[in-house]
């Protein structure tokens, strides 16, 4: 709308060959096991297969009937089972349970696992402690990514958080680098990688062994730079609630695999309905980037321009009558449709989120970021956990605090979680055990901090050896540093200017001109600077694990201009669709196109309940 | 150039040629006499076994293995059985196949490498005979006993035994046979006498030549083509009947007029040929017959030897190697004497020009003329490929480089890559070397069999520089090469570990394709330990070090290397296996020193053995997770008794971990645990596992507020919490009674908004009304908005001169109804601003 857009934007390469490829291997596995057969699907598989391939398509190669997994005996018979699942142990167990009941029953049936996107070597072993392993077949399922939109590819793995941040399982970090030379192989050769975090650096080594291992082909490049960022490295902006209308629908509706599922609040009807919600559909499209407030006001004037165009009917004569029928109508009415949802959406949207207590939780959100008052943010905190308005906002708000105060104070630390712990039951020890080891919520450190005893154990011993040494403090030390950051990267704009949100100056928008998010701040000043040099300080603070490589095929690196202006950015451990927004301005702005590759879309829930013991 | 034509002798309408090979280097003392030999087709080697019956110990046979030109590659005393046949395989492997069926397997540097057996039964029925056969699947034996049972073995490196029918009525050896590949089968033509038997895996069949004029008592020897497409059958009578190998058709009979049968009989034909014949080897007298019924004779002065190739036949002796073959057309149409083919002419005008005559634009012209100059270079180009003599190769080429000057649009391919093949067969054939390969074969074998055969004489160099000259990818060339030199390197025992992992890594440095892992496997397996640990670290995929490592039992140095390739199914492979191998105590050492094995084994354990986990961290002294892991273990727990009893482990460890605040929290959780359940049993509550908040909730919405304020001061429950609690639970239930005593019970800690909003929210506006009054001055507005009085609203917003609440209370006034009440709020917002 009302941005400066460069017109020169290149154009974006083109993912559906990602998914061609998923679904032809898929159709191959299935028929690696010919005759009907029934097919077992994960749940969280459910909602990307349909993305792949429908059920249609499914049946056409002999699948006789679909069952989501559900931990459960099961009710088939047919004498070919496949599954279609994660490398979890749980499902495998589940698996092997299933057979040995069939054994058990001296039940004959072939069995197939394909694991996706990859089989890890604990699922064999499972296997083979449950003594089936010669009973079934496995596969796996190349299938690392999917395309939700035009610009966001998602690698659907939302326990890569958990796993990787929390727990210190590596085992995402391979699959990581082979989405990354998926695309590379595709798209790529990519020109540049820059990258910071542990992980990230992880998954770009992984990348290249495996690049090293196969054959390369010259192709023309499609993608020039790319970007790799740990989700640990800023956990501020996933934790902010979201005020951009994508967002917060994902925040209120959740969105799953690009789709929402609408219910009687939104629309008049009592059954919900799905949409989709990408770029294909066209008010969509218009209002995902724009900050709430804007939303209303544009889809009455959109509303209004429907109704004109509907107006022109008057006074047509039949010809032309026949012509609008045939042409326009059809269009119209689509967009009719759309536009109503969007308007039910954002009214249900309105009644939640203009009312004074949302008000006061941005405010404090706010004072948070700017480290403005905090004593009243405390008390506010404190009473959200005394009334029970939510646990996971009020966690939201706890770790928000500790993050930007860097630490909480012993005294507050302490009464904060004896509250919370009333409210929400003691079980909520481990809950704050992993925010603790995450560095999400901690306590502040009285005298020497880790940091500095670790530089001075870096001085005595050499880089590997350190760099061991504070993989294992760093969940101990995690430091968040928010407030030094935030200054020598002017995060948080002055709060004495007046915000036009209509007309964005910056991604600060997406907050309400509160603050820029620090993944995407990283990511402008990167590409301007076209490495790290000059951001020392700020890596120091981000405990460092940054790097910049330029790729072998340095020659034709000014001739494809347009591509080095296409930038892959990977965040590992999900983002949120307010960063997606924010890049998407910052390629407006820049002439950049950002294509967002993630491990899941993530918001402040997801993220929190990933930490939550209870599903253990 | 009449001498080349010298050596030329007329078959028919072809010629056939003898081309001196080599002198050979060797010096044999009874020249080839009582001896076995086995001569490798396309150049190869030639193994040389002296005195194979010899049985006695003092007296053992001899084994030489020479190259082509004679050149001693390898000597050894032959300790084993008596031998029967030896042969050679496609990979340059020497089999030598005893009496009992054994056959022992060597390469060439004479080094024992495996042996495998054609057959139990054999030990006691004995070979007599045994064949080493080529087919497409590689190299096979054939042997047969003294009572004419045949076994079969298409591929030694995929040894499948197949023992033969029997053949009816036959008794003894056979008198002569022939191993067939036919229609992917293999199979065997054996002769008895007079009769002719094909043998399958599965029949015998008997068959006959077609068309044999001649009656004859026996068949005494027969020949198969390299090709395994025609047969050769020799009869007692001294006839030679050719025909096709599936004796359907005949091509020729001749009559040699030897009676005695041939020592030697060998196909001799090339692709295309003319003229095929067929090769019979007497004492003293080497007798070429041709299809067509002419015959050439050469006689023979030393015992020797013959070599079947693709392209003719090689004739190994005692003091010279030669190659027998038909000469190939081109270069019978150049050489011919008074030939006019456009390719001779294009020699002959070469020549006149090099002697500044001009008699070269004539012939030139002579060419131009019938336009077959392009022709001529053609032929040229061709026939300098099968010439083995450098001077006759150069001469032809540079007629055909001066015959191209003359031509436009003449593609130099063929040239070129006939100039490169002959500089590598050239270098190949140099007696240094030994391997005379001629361009047919060298086109047919490829370049990749050339270099790995270069490669197993140990000829690196020669080789690198060939894969150099022919610009062969470095994967397929060179990097292959050094891996075997490597590898052959390694197994060095005279060398120090450190010299050798110098020398491979300086040589294999900035080579890529090399896996070093493959080396190390290789110094492992000759049990050099040290070495193969020193080259794994080399190797840059961390994924290849591990097996190996393990295998090496070097189980730390694999755990390490598994967590550097940040592949975590490595890491798994690594910590399972020592799992197995080592006694916990020391398994948990390990995992210690390691955080990323360590998570990543807790992580196994949570899903798969919480009581490891357990152990685990009680080995580390890791109390804090251990008291997470007993809460963990309390929720799964059912009975209250148990689950408080894993409390109490918590806490003790918590308090182990010097964390009072858990500890303090977990025995408060006990203590509301069995309060809980002492209520649960006295008034079926249902509050077991309950939260605090959600336990005093419930008891408030069952009217229970004693046990609530019991839990309240108990617990030390902040006041605004229970305020805020009890305010709702009695405004849910519409209590207002009691609601109002509550609000009188004390000052109220949250204030008195809160009750007027709770009284809203329940639509009670006369309850709300009651608490206005005691709201703090800067809530009244809000509070008299939230129960609709305008009045009370602009009254106290007037009172506190606030121009956002005067704002606010505006904002609420509708314009019809509230008209004065305007007036008022913005006169006092003029003055509230003025101020």
């Amino acid at each position: 709308m009302a941005y400066s857009v460069r017109k020169d934007s290149p154009e974006l390469p083109d993912f559906s060959l990602l998914k061609r490829l998923a679904r032809d291997q898929l159709i191959y596995l299935l028929e690696q096991l010919p005759g009907r057969k029934d097919l077992f699907i994960e749940a969280d598989l459910m909602s990307p297969l349909d993305r792949i391939a429908n059920v249609t398509t499914l049946k056409q190669h002999d699948v006789d009937k679909l069952y989501k997994v559900e931990y459960k005996p099961i009710v088939s018979t047919s004498d070919q089972l496949c599954f279609l699942i994660r490398p979890r142990i749980q499902t495998v167990k589940w698996i092997c349970d299933v057979v040995n009941a069939d054994k058990a029953a001296g039940k004959f049936r072939r069995y197939k696992i394909i694991f996706t996107p990859q089989k890890f070597y604990v699922c064999d072993t499972a296997l083979e402690e449950q003594g089936i392993f010669g009973d079934v077949t496995t596969d796996e399922w190349a299938f690392y990514l999917l395309p939700l939109d035009d610009d966001i590819i998602s690698l659907e793995l939302p326990e890569f958080f958990r796993d990787n941040f929390l727990e210190g399982d590596q085992r995402w970090v391979r699959t990581a680098g082979s989405a990354l030379h998926l695309l590379h192989s595709l798209y790529g050769p990519f020109s540049k990688v820059y990258g910071i975090g542990r992980c990230s650096k992880m998954a770009y080594e992984s990348w290249r062994e495996q690049i090293e291992e196969g054959e390369q082909r010259a192709r023309h490049a499609e993608i020039g730079n790319v970007f790799l960022i740990d989700r640990d490295v800023d956990f501020v902006t996933p934790l902010c609630s979201q005020v951009v209308y994508e967002g917060l629908v994902d925040d209120i509706f959740k969105i799953k695999c690009g789709c929402v599922e609408f219910g009687a609040d939104v629309i008049s009807s009592d059954k919900s309905i799905k949409v989709m919600l990408n770029a294909q559909d066209k008010v969509f499209d218009e209002i995902r980037n724009e900050h709430f407030s804007n939303v209303f006001g544009f889809l009455s004037q959109k509303a209004k321009n429907l109704q004109t165009a509907y107006d022109k009917r008057r006074g047509m004569d039949i010809k032309q009558m026949k012509t609008f029928v045939s042409e326009e109508l059809k269009g119209l009415k689509q967009e009719h449709r759309l536009l109503s949802l969007h308007i039910g959406a954002s009214e249900a949207m309105m009644k939640k989120k203009t009312k004074q207590d949302f008000q006061d939780l941005l405010k404090t959100e706010h004072s948070l970021l700017e480290g403005f008052q905090i004593r009243e943010c405390i008390s506010f905190i404190e009473e959200h956990i005394n009334r029970q308005v939510s646990m996971i906002e009020s966690l939201r708000l706890l770790c928000l605090l500790s993050l930007t105060e860097n630490g909480l104070l012993p005294k507050d630390y302490r009464s904060l979680k004896a509250q919370f712990l009333q409210s929400y039951g003691v079980d909520h020890l481990l809950t704050f055990a992993n925010l603790r080891q995450l560095g999400l919520l901690v306590e502040q450190q009285p005298g020497e901090t880790l940091t500095a005893m670790e530089s001075k154990v870096g001085k005595l011993v050499n880089d590997r050896t350190a760099g061991k040494l504070t993989d294992a403090f760093s969940s101990l030390a995690k430091k968040s540093n928010f407030r030094a950051l935030s200054r020598r990267l002017n995060l948080v704009p002055k709060s004495d200017e007046e915000y036009d949100l209509r007309v964005p100056r910056d991604m600060a928008y997406i907050f309400s001109g509160a603050y820029v998010p620090l993944s995407c701040k990283l990511i402008e000043q990167v590409l301007e600077r076209d490495g790290w040099t000059g951001l020392d300080e700020v890596t120091r603070l981000l405990n460092g694990h940054e790097f910049a490589v330029t790729g072998n095929n340095g020659a034709d690196l000014k001739a494809k201009n347009d591509v080095q202006r296409i930038i892959l950015v990977m965040f590992l451990g999900g983002c949120t669709f307010s960063e997606i927004s924010a890049l998407r301005f910052l390629g407006k702005e820049k002439g950049y196109k950002f294509i967002v590759v993630t491990t899941a879309v993530t918001n402040s829930a997801r993220l929190l309940e990933a930490m939550l013991d209870n599903h253990v | 150039m009449a001498f080349i034509t010298a050596t030329w002798n007329p078959l028919g309408e072809a010629f056939y040629r003898k081309v001196e090979l080599y002198e050979m280097s060797w010096s044999l003392r009874d020249g080839l006499r009582d001896c076995l030999v086995a001569a490798a087709p396309y150049g190869g080697p030639i193994a040389l076994l002296k005195g194979p019956h010899r049985r006695s110990p003092s007296v053992r046979p001899q084994l030489d293995i020479y190259s082509a030109a004679g050149a001693s590659m390898a000597s050894l005393t032959w300790k084993s059985g008596p031998v029967v046949q030896l042969g050679w395989t496609v990979s340059d492997e020497l089999l030598c196949i005893q009496e009992d069926g054994t056959v022992l397997v060597y390469d060439l540097s004479g080094e024992f490498k495996r042996h495998f057996s054609m057959g139990q039964e054999l030990v006691q029925s004995q070979v007599v005979e045994a064949k080493v056969f080529h087919s497409p699947y590689g190299t096979g034996v054939a042997v047969v006993t003294a009572s004419s049972r045949f076994t079969l073995a298409t591929n030694i490196d995929d040894l499948k035994l197949r023992r033969l029918p029997e053949v009816p009525g036959l008794q003894g050896a056979p008198s002569c046979w022939a191993v067939l590949t036919q229609d992917r089968q293999t199979k065997v033509l054996l002769a008895s006498g007079a009769d002719l038997f094909i043998l399958d895996s599965t029949s015998c069949l008997a068959v006959s030549p077609p068309g044999l004029s001649v009656p004859c008592s026996s068949f005494v020897n027969m020949a198969v083509s390299f090709s395994y497409k025609y047969l050769a059958l020799v009869t007692d009578t001294g006839h030679l009947w050719t025909g096709t190998a599936n004796l359907q058709e005949k091509l020729s009979e001749v009559d040699t007029k030897i009676r005695s049968p041939p020592k030697h009989i060998v196909w001799c034909r090339r692709p295309k040929s003319q003229q095929p014949s067929v090769v019979l080897m007497f004492e003293q007298l080497l007798l070429v017959a041709g299809v067509c019924n002419d015959t050439i004779q050469f006689p023979l002065d030393e015992e020797s030897v013959c070599v079947a190739e693709l392209d003719g036949v090689r004739i190994v002796g005692p003091t010279r190697h030669h190659l027998l073959q038909e000469v190939p057309l081109v270069c019978d149409d150049i050489f011919r004497i008074a030939s006019m083919s456009p390719g001779a002419l294009l020699l002959e005008a070469h020549k006149e020009y090099q002697k500044s005559s001009q008699k070269a634009d004539e012939y030139l012209r002579e060419i131009k003329e019938q336009s077959m100059l392009g022709e001529a270079v053609r032929q040229c180009v061709e026939a300098a490929g099968h010439e083995h003599d450098p001077d006759t190769q150069k001469a032809l080429l540079r007629a055909a480089s001066f015959g191209k000057c003359f031509l436009t649009n003449f593609s130099p391919e063929h040239f070129v890559s006939v100039c490169r093949d002959l500089r590598v067969l050239n270098a190949v054939r140099d007696p240094a070397v030994g391997i005379p390969l001629t361009h047919t074969q060298y086109k047919q074998m490829t370049v990749q069999v050339l270099i790995d055969r270069l490669v197993y004489r140990q000829l690196y160099p020669l080789a690198v520089e060939i894969c150099r000259y022919l610009k062969t990818p470095e994967y397929q060339g060179v990097s292959r090469i050094l891996k075997h030199w490597a590898c052959c390197k390694v197994q060095q025992k005279s060398q120090s570990d450190d010299v050798i992992v110098m020398a491979v890594s300086a040589r294999l440095a900035d080579v890529p394709g090399i896996s070093y892992s493959h080396i190390a496997s290789k110094a492992y397996q000759c049990g050099r330990t040290e070495l193969a640990i020193k080259l794994l670290d080399y190797e840059a995929r961390s994924g290849e070090q591990v097996p190996l490592l393990l295998k090496m039992k070097r189980s730390q140095l694999a755990l390490s290397k598994a967590i550097e390739s940040g592949d975590t199914d490595l890491v798994y492979t690594v910590v399972s296996y020592l799992k197995n191998e080592m006694n916990r105590g020391d398994f948990f050492m390990t995992l210690r020193n390691q955080p990323v094995a360590a998570s990543l084994y807790r992580k196994f354990c949570k899903l798969q053995e919480q009581e490891t986990l357990k152990d685990l961290y009680n080995q580390d002294d890791d109390h804090q997770e251990l008291a997470n892991y007993y809460v963990t273990a309390s929720y799964r727990e059912k009975r209250l008794e148990s689950r408080l009893s894993l409390l109490q482990s918590a806490v003790d460890e918590y308090n182990k971990a010097k964390n009072e605040f858990a500890a303090k929290a977990t025995e408060e959780d006990m203590r509301l645990l069995r309060f809980q359940r002492k209520l649960d049993d006295e008034k079926g509550a249902e509050l077991l596992g309950l939260s605090l908040q959600a336990t005093m909730e419930a008891l408030l919405a069952s009217g229970l507020h004693k046990q609530a304020e019991h839990l309240y001061r108990d617990f030390k429950v902040p006041d605004k919490r229970y305020w805020w609690l009890k305010l709702r639970s009695l405004a849910e239930k519409e209590e207002w009674e009691e609601l109002e005593k509550f609000s009188k019970s004390k000052k109220s800690p949250i204030g008195y908004l809160p009750f007027v909003e709770v009284c809203i929210k329940r639509q009670n506006k006369y309850e709300a009304k009651k608490y206005i009054s005691k709201v703090t001055p800067e809530h009244k507005v809000k509070a008299h908005l939230a129960v609709g009085d305008l009045e009370g609203a602009a009254e106290a917003a007037i009172e506190r001169r606030s121009e956002a609440e005067l704002g606010a209370v505006l904002s609420r006034c509708s314009t019809s109804t509230d008209r004065l009440l305007i007036d008022r709020l913005n006169r006092a917002k003029m003055a509230a601003a003025k101020k």
